[in-house]
């Protein structure tokens, strides 16, 4: 992956918009966070190969940047996103990782479903 | 250590096998027991992504598949199963499928010793899903065929609660080994495995005690 380009991003947001893809979202504090630190409220949420169509997908900043994608009777967004990869698949692969490089959120779109 | 026949390691990561217990696998395979390491998961969810990152989601599960492999060659284990669970969900799974799956292997493989985590002190939801489900699975063979459980708990509160741990393995003729198998790991290891190399060379006390020791809890069944 490398840090994000807005405009490349953007793009593909844009080729990805308008037709059913498979998306691939979750945030985590990892399952130690807790245990490492008892005052943390450690939380997380992840939802694999959710069905969609969005009309308007959009990349708002500065860093770490948020995504947000108009769906037509709802949304989906993101946000803490740093690095973003298109895979050989042609997906778009969108992460935020914290300070020490761990992973705390990914957005994927994709046009087939993620195995 | 006393000799096995067989011994069967159940985690649901790959890594698990590498931290607290790879110094032990090395010390049963050394005295020449056979060693079936199942893994549940491929670790799918860790967080570890290299720093700047050298993978994502979607390649981290090939890369720990591989690194999973590189540690069962480094420990001699001839028999690694991995189960196609997915991280994070093993708890989330039909109980009564998880504990016929395991079940399963366990009177295939019919091992003396089954190494697994602690159900309830082992901190991550998934450990103590599977600890549970090896419990269970055990505790349903005849009482004759059922074999040792020494098992791994690491939650603050496992010592107050479950006492000290019954067992004590010293495995410093391995260390080389255990600490070739933690480096084995390299995408979730290699931030920290280089400061721990480094405390072990300079004969750092406490990292040579972690290292040394490795500790289980027998559990005993009804
Ligand atoms: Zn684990």
């Amino acid at each position: 992956m490398e840090p994000v380009i807005v405009e490349a991003v953007q793009k593909e947001l844009d080729r990805l918009s308008n037709k059913e893809v498979y998306i691939h979202l979750e945030t985590t504090n990892g399952a130690y966070a807790t245990h490492n630190d008892e005052s943390f409220f450690s939380s997380g949420a992840y939802i694999r190969n959710a069905k969609i169509r969005y009309e308007q997908g959009k990349i708002t900043g500065p860093n770490p940047y948020r995504i947000g994608l108009r769906t037509e009777i709802g949304w989906v967004y993101a946000e803490g996103i740093t690095h973003f990869e298109v895979d050989e698949k042609n997906r778009l692969l969108l992460a935020g990782h914290d300070f020490q490089g761990k992973l705390a959120v990914a957005l994927e779109i994709s046009e087939t479903p993620f195995n | 250590m006393e000799k096995e026949r067989h011994l069967l390691v159940i985690f649901p990561h790959p890594d698990d096998e590498a931290f607290g217990v790879s110094g032990t696998i090395a010390s049963h395979i050394n005295n020449g027991t056979p060693v079936t390491y199942a893994c549940l998961t491929l670790g799918e969810m860790g967080r570890n992504m290299g720093n700047p990152p050298f993978c994502n989601r979607e390649t981290l599960p090939n890369i720990r598949r591989q690194e999973l492999q590189n540690a069962a060659d480094v420990l001699g284990i001839k028999d690694l199963r991995m189960l196609g669970y997915r991280d994070k969900t093993v708890e989330f799974e039909d109980q009564e499928k998880l504990i016929s799956h395991l079940g399963s292997i366990i009177q295939e493989v019919k091992p003396s010793l089954i190494i697994s985590f602690y159900p309830g002190y082992s901190v991550h939801p998934d450990h103590d899903a599977t600890g549970a489900a090896v419990v269970e699975a055990v505790k349903r063979l005849p009482q004759n065929e059922r074999p040792k459980l020494n098992l791994v708990a690491f939650a603050k509160n496992c010592v107050d609660e479950l006492g000290k741990p019954d067992i004590i393995n010293d495995v410093t003729e391995v260390i080389p080994t255990k600490i070739a198998a933690i480096k084995a790991h390299r995408s979730q290891t290699q931030l920290t495995v280089a400061n721990m190399e480094e405390k072990f060379k300079q004969n750092d006390p406490q990292i040579i005690a972690w290292l040394q020791n490795e500790r289980f809890w027998t559990y005993h069944i009804n």
